[in-house]
């Protein structure tokens, strides 16, 4: 480090002490999240506790010329956790208080570092939950999902994160701290609240949250519909879409994730299946015994060659288990693996995968695919060794095909995960300059200065100005 | 460039007009501005995908139409205004809870912006992450941001059956304990009305477990509703009184004046008229009415 760092962390130490990190193992660590790039450089990490704290780095980083950027669990997909030009990184994870639960106005105040999961297990004894649910959920942060407005399996009834969020605590870029939205039905002016979740830490820092919470459906059914084929389930989802019905799950994984996930923990997929439909409704028992009576004739009628409905909360539970447990399995069968995220009009489902299939092919990666279907939220995961030379830029280049891919069906960059670093370079080809330009000046809105995780989502040649050092950075998290 | 775009053009003030059923919203319009009207008509519509691309100046009524036909509907009211109109109001439908919020429910914006160009945010899934959030921005921005020529909504499918009963006797503050998913609970002080939405049994069901809380007769709909929405938390309706019509478990509240509007803290104006100023530099959008 060098002396400007050293003023810096004088500073930083004077408000938290020993929660300031800033040793070269706990930079190496923080300089990525949980996509596939190698990362960027972080400056000193600071562990805050309150929002006060928050609000007096913000303040020094700004005195000191140092941008910020905020980190829940660092299981952000699309690198946009990733600290750029050595910022210094505002630690979210120890602020993970559940402030409070109403279950009469059905809200609860919730700190940013709390893990997704455990407020869900929280609110169980009450009856509720916290509907979002992305497969990362016991170690991502409710911080962290309204950074990505992310989303999960149960989002195809429920709605990803931004219908949860009732208001949000913010500190902005300099260091002033407002709240966002309101408890009241519709609050007044700009929905600002809207506008923040999504902003991948690049409107300012979240340190309290209201969110929504759920009560627990009287009736669930969970369903397991066997196909020779991907299409064949893909055909079926939307069939099922068109009947009018919206399950509160639909998931897609074809023979090599499913195989791969019967390796793992046995929970009694076929085998043979060239892909598998879990399917799950809910709400009171005889809507849910009709839905799921549908859902089984319209699979048939479309090629199923087996459904099996939980016959209890426990075989239910297991058929959940295999898909939960998706991302484990793969890595027990490849050292590394890319998880793409792009989406698709249902009806083009079928189609962009037997063009990911062959994308694979050409690239000569292997790749398997597990996803929210009931949304056109494709999923594929290329498989690889990191340690084979050159081998990451085949699969860059397969992932861009993807993306194309997705495009020219009518879809769109990212289903959940975010643009970040991951999809920034491919904005260009779903948005003109001007739509750019207007995203630009919505985020100058919040903060002016660009100094809240610079260096994502927007192209760069968009960014501020007074960032134009950061223009190269981009091509260093190029793993 | 698009038709809309060259009648908005590039300069002077401008005010789009829809239905005119909320047209005081906001402040008054200054009267040098220039009156245009946003395209109309369905422009695609693929009921299996669950969305709806419609110009701004198609009429709500004949959208509900459109969607009807294919048995489906979505979060805009049907209340003599405009689908571009109800955006940038961005009031949801009395039935919120069972329509689903207006501001999920707008997934891509088409707009023409103060310079006069074509601005386009969001994608035409029903999941999109696509950046920062244009269409979000939009609605409720009163028209100061940005004129919408179009937009992709989010469609839903009608239930096998929705039934309105009314009961004299029962506390509605319960209700929401008894049924699961109501889709709007409307309390005038002296009698509760309910949405039930569902399977036919589902519905049943739901009536069975009302009939613990007090008596219900079916009516055949909502009670009429005052013209002026007050937003409140769900926790402080109970202290209603007067003439009113209350959402129950959202907190809109529908009286005969107006809300006074709330003073929003100076962190908040200082982020929203940077805002205004960053897509209407010159303040030609809608001059007069503020969104804040
Ligand atoms: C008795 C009554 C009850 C109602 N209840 C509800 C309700 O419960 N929920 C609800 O959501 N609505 C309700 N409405 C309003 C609803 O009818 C309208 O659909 C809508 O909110 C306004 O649409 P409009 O076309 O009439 O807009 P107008 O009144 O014509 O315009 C309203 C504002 O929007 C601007 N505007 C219009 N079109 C555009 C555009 N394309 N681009 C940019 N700015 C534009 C105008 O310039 C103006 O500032 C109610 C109305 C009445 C009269
Ligand atoms: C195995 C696996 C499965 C996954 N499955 C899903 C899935 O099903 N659905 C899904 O949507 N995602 C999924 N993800 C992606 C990821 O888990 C989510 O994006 C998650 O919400 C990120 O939370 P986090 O706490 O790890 O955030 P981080 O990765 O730390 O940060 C994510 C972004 O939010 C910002 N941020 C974090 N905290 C704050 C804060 N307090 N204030 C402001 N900005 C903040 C960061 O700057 C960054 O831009 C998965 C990831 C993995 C590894």
């Amino acid at each position: 480090m060098n002396t400007a760092d050293d003023a810096l962390l004088a500073d930083l130490k004077r408000v938290l002490g020993d929660r300031v990190r800033a040793d070269s193992a706990e930079r190496a660590l923080l300089r990525r999240d949980a996509s596939v790039f190698d990362g960027g450089s972080a400056g000193p990490t600071c562990l805050c506790e309150s929002t006060e704290e928050v609000q007096r780095v913000v303040r020094i980083a700004l005195a000191h010329g140092r941008s910020v950027v905020p980190r829940g669990a660092g299981t952000g997909l699309a690198g946009g956790a990733i600290p750029l030009g050595a910022p210094v990184i505002i630690s979210l994870s120890r602020m993970n208080r559940i402030l409070e639960v109403d279950t009469n106005s059905r809200i609860a105040w919730v700190e940013p570092g709390v893990v997704n999961l455990d407020l869900t297990k929280h609110l169980t004894p009450l009856g509720y939950h916290f509907a979002p649910d992305p497969s990362s959920q016991q170690v991502c942060t409710i911080g962290g999902n309204v950074g990505n407005n992310s989303g999960g399996p149960h989002c195809l009834a429920y709605g990803v994160t931004n219908a949860h969020i009732l208001a949000i605590e913010v500190v902005l870029a300099d260091g002033e701290i407002v709240t966002l939205g309101g408890l009241d039905a519709e609050p007044s002016g700009y929905d600002l609240r809207g506008v923040f979740i999504g902003g991948e830490g690049m409107l300012g820092i979240t340190t309290k949250v209201a969110v929504r919470i759920t009560p627990n459906p009287p009736a669930v059914s969970t369903l397991l519909l066997s196909f020779d084929t991907p299409r064949d389930a893909a055909a079926t989802v939307s069939a099922v879409i068109a009947a009018g019905i919206v399950p509160a799950a639909m998931e897609v994984m074809d023979q090599g994730i499913t195989i791969a996930v019967e390796n793992y923990v046995n929970v009694g997929y076929p085998r043979d299946a060239g892909a598998v439909l879990l399917a799950e409704v809910d709400g009171l028992p005889d809507g849910v015994a009709i839905d799921a009576q549908r859902i089984s004739d319209i699979g048939r009628e479309h090629g199923a060659t087996a459904v099996r409905q939980a016959a209890s909360d426990e075989e239910r539970m297991l058929l959940w288990k295999g898909r939960k447990t998706a991302f484990g399995a793969v890595a027990q069968i490849a050292p590394n693996y890319y998880l793409h995220d792009t989406v698709v009009p249902r009806s083009k489902l079928a189609d962009t995968l037997e063009e990911v299939y062959r994308i694979a092919d050409e690239h000569d990666l292997a790749v398997v695919n597990v996803f929210h279907a009931g949304d056109g939220n494709l999923h594929p995961l290329l498989l690889f060794n990191g340690q084979e030379p050159g081998i990451y830029d085949r699969v860059h280049a397969a992932g861009a095909k993807i993306v194309e891919a997705s495009l020219a069906a009518g879809g769109v960059l990212s289903g959940e995960h975010g643009i970040g670093v991951e999809k920034q370079p491919y904005m260009h080809q779903m948005f003109s300059e001007d739509d750019l330009d207007h995203q630009e000046r919505l985020r100058h809105a919040f903060d002016p200065a660009c100094r809240s995780n610079p260096g994502k989502v927007i192209p760069v040649g968009h960014s501020c100005a007074d960032i134009q050092s950061l223009r190269n950075v981009p091509e260093e998290v190029w793993g | 460039m698009s038709d809309f775009a060259k009648v908005v053009g590039a300069e002077g003030p401008v005010t789009v007009v829809g239905g005119r059923t909320r047209w005081h919203v906001g402040g008054e319009i200054h009267s040098g501005a220039r009156e245009v009207h946003a395209p109309s008509g369905v422009v695609s519509y693929d009921p299996a995908e669950m969305t709806v691309a419609v110009r701004a100046g198609t009429t709500t009524a004949e959208l509900a139409a459109a969607l009807a036909e294919a048995d489906q509907r979505c979060a805009l009211p049907e209340r003599g205004g405009t689908v571009g109109g109800s955006v940038v109001i961005g009031e949801n439908h009395p039935e919120v809870l069972g329509r689903g919020w207006l501001t999920s429910s707008v997934l891509q914006v088409t707009y023409i912006s103060a310079e006069g160009k074509v601005v386009r945010g969001g994608g035409p899934t029903v999941k999109n992450v696509s950046g920062f959030d244009l269409p979000r921005l939009i609605v409720g921005s009163l028209g100061t941001l940005g004129l919408v020529e179009e937009v992709i909504l989010r469609t839903n499918p009608i239930p096998p059956r929705s039934q309105w009963v009314e009961s004299h006797d029962a506390y509605p503050f319960t209700i929401a304990s008894q049924v699961l998913r109501p889709s709007a609970v409307l309390w005038n002080g002296s009698s509760t009305r309910v949405l039930l939405e569902g399977h036919a049994p589902d519905v049943a069901a739901s009536l069975n477990s009302l009939a613990s809380i007090g008596s219900w007769s079916e009516v055949d709909g909502s009670f009429d509703l005052p013209q002026h929405r007050w937003s409140l938390q769900p926790a402080e309706l109970n202290g209603c009184s007067g003439a009113f019509v209350a959402s129950i478990g959202v907190g809109t509240v529908w009286r005969d004046e107006p809300q006074p509007r709330p003073v929003l803290p100076p962190s908040v104006i200082e982020i929203s008229t940077r805002m205004k100023n960053n897509f209407d530099p010159t303040g030609r959008l809608n001059p007069g009415r503020s969104a804040f």
